[in-house]
């Protein structure tokens, strides 16, 4: 039987592990290829690293950091931030990375979903999504439009029919897509999975999203990862089940030593979720 | 000292893994696309992520198709993952018309999205644990139902059943390795499995 997979995920900076709440307030947590090691020899499923340097330099520093975990680790690696074009994906393939996650450049240009999974095959394209629920990016586009595009705002309103957004930037920009629309056309693109992120919930601890995110699972035929908002072991629980996630993403909760990867592992055996045995 | 094991490079996927992970096992390990390589090689590696066609398509171009029909035919001990495994058989669902290495009979076929009204996400991705049936070489020393990482869309179904080492289940049964004559195939993938993927490249490595 296919087991849940338990994904720990790692901000990368210049080098570095960080962790913030909510995209601010970044917490250094640590070396990643150590923390890579930790979490393989844990027993973690898969691994994330999202490179979230601003600059050339860190992003330099990002691929050799990323070499140095592929050689060391043997285990699904999946990489993402600032991935713009073919080449970007060329060589974060070519560095070690067996999967890309693509965000604002498929919103921006959702031809870059089909053109990845046409030249890399699905397996490896897999479209992050971040949402917001209600439509506060629309109130925030409302205070600076004109009287005249009233009726465009209405039209907006209602195409966000899941009550969920999609923004972009780190949260920062709203883009006036529906969240279970944008996860159908990803999928129809050629994405071979799903990493949903509530950034609502996102650095909270209070638990994920688990309205949008069975809304999501349960309407797309490709695997969805939950995340955001992981606090407790019965937060995986949940999205698991309540949920219907094929795999949960965690950060926090394990880097500042609350939780291991295998206490949240046996935690979910103990409640009859399918997960890996351990080797 | 394990012999040179010989990673075929047509294009396709993560040669880089493949290697490390042979290298972790202390085995050295060449990535190689020239046909002459090959043909002289004495344990050839087929990885490979992608389509069916295009590999097909890539392998002719290198001019390394019928060189790996001559090496396999010969005798040499040869290893296909995933997309390699499925390369060996006649011909897939997902790029009809093209005809593979074709060195087994048999096709690769569509993973069913719905089997009897329940649903199943393709790509069948993640850890599934082996249905061994046939209990020797690589498999003799493996635990009951040992996990492995699988990520694909297609699954091998070979004329000959009595090729099949392991099942997996994922809404059918399907075939998840062969072992025949020297030939090995793996649908999941040894080199992202930890330590039990390593422990099976290394027997690769001394049978």
């Amino acid at each position: 039987m296919l087991k849940s997979r338990i994904i720990p995920c790692l901000d990368v900076k210049d080098g570095r592990v960080v962790k913030g709440t909510n995209f601010a307030s970044l917490r250094d947590v640590g070396d990643p290829v150590e923390l890579a090691k930790r979490y393989c020899d844990e027993g973690a499923d898969e691994l994330v690293y999202l490179d979230i340097s601003a600059t050339v330099e860190g992003r330099k520093t990002f691929l050799d950091t990323l070499e140095r975990t592929a050689d060391s680790i043997f285990l699904p690696l999946t990489v993402g931030g600032g991935i713009r074009v073919v080449d970007d994906i060329r060589r974060l393939l070519g560095a070690g990375a067996d999967k890309v996650s693509l965000n604002t450049a498929a919103v921006a240009n959702p031809d870059f979903i089909s053109e990845a999974s046409g030249r890399f095959g699905c397996q490896c394209v897999v479209i992050a999504i971040d949402v917001k629920k209600g439509t506060d990016g629309i109130t925030n586009c409302e205070l600076r439009i004109t009287n005249e595009s009233k009726s465009e705002i209405s039209n907006l309103k209602s195409q966000i029919a899941s009550g969920y957004e999609v923004v972009t930037h780190a949260g920062r920009r709203p883009t006036g897509i529906d969240a279970l629309s944008w996860a159908r056309e990803a999928e129809r693109r050629g994405a071979g999975e799903i990493l949903l992120t509530s950034m609502d919930a996102d650095g909270t601890k209070n638990g994920y999203d688990l309205e949008i995110t069975s809304l999501i699972s349960g309407e797309v035929g490709v695997p969805v990862i939950a995340s955001g908002g992981a606090g407790k072991p019965e937060h995986l629980f949940d999205a698991l089940t309540t949920g219907g996630a094929d795999a949960v993403l965690v950060a926090g909760i394990l880097h500042f030593g609350t939780y291991t990867v295998a206490s949240l592992r046996d935690y979910l055996r103990g409640r009859g979720i399918k997960v890996r045995s351990a080797s | 000292m394990p012999e040179t094991v010989t990673i075929v490079d047509y294009g396709m996927g993560n040669l880089r893994s493949v290697q490390k992970a042979f290298q972790k096992v202390g085995a050295a390990a060449e990535i190689s696309s020239d046909p002459a390589a090959i043909e002289k090689a004495t344990r050839i590696v087929l990885p490979g992520v992608g389509a069916f066609g295009d590999a097909v398509k890539e392998l002719r171009e290198r001019e390394l198709f019928i060189s790996l029909q001559r090496a396999i035919l010969a005798g040499k001990r040869f290893l296909g993952i995933c997309l390699g495994f499925q390369l060996l058989f006649e011909s897939s669902e997902e790029s009809p018309g093209v005809r593979g290495l074709a060195i087994f009979r048999g096709q690769v076929l569509r993973i069913p999205s719905v089997v009897e009204n329940d649903s199943f996400k393709v790509p069948h991705m993640g850890w599934n644990n082996l249905e061994i049936v046939r209990r020797e070489g690589a498999f003799k020393n493996l635990p009951e139902s040992p996990d492995f990482y699988f990520v694909h869309s297609y699954y091998v179904y070979p004329a000959d059943s009595t090729i099949v080492s392991a099942y997996v289940r994922y809404g059918v049964p399907m075939c998840a390795s062969i072992y025949s004559d020297g030939v090995t195939g793996y649908q999941f993938h040894p080199e992202k499995s930890q330590v039990r993927g390593l422990e099976l490249l290394h027997h690769f490595t001394e049978c």
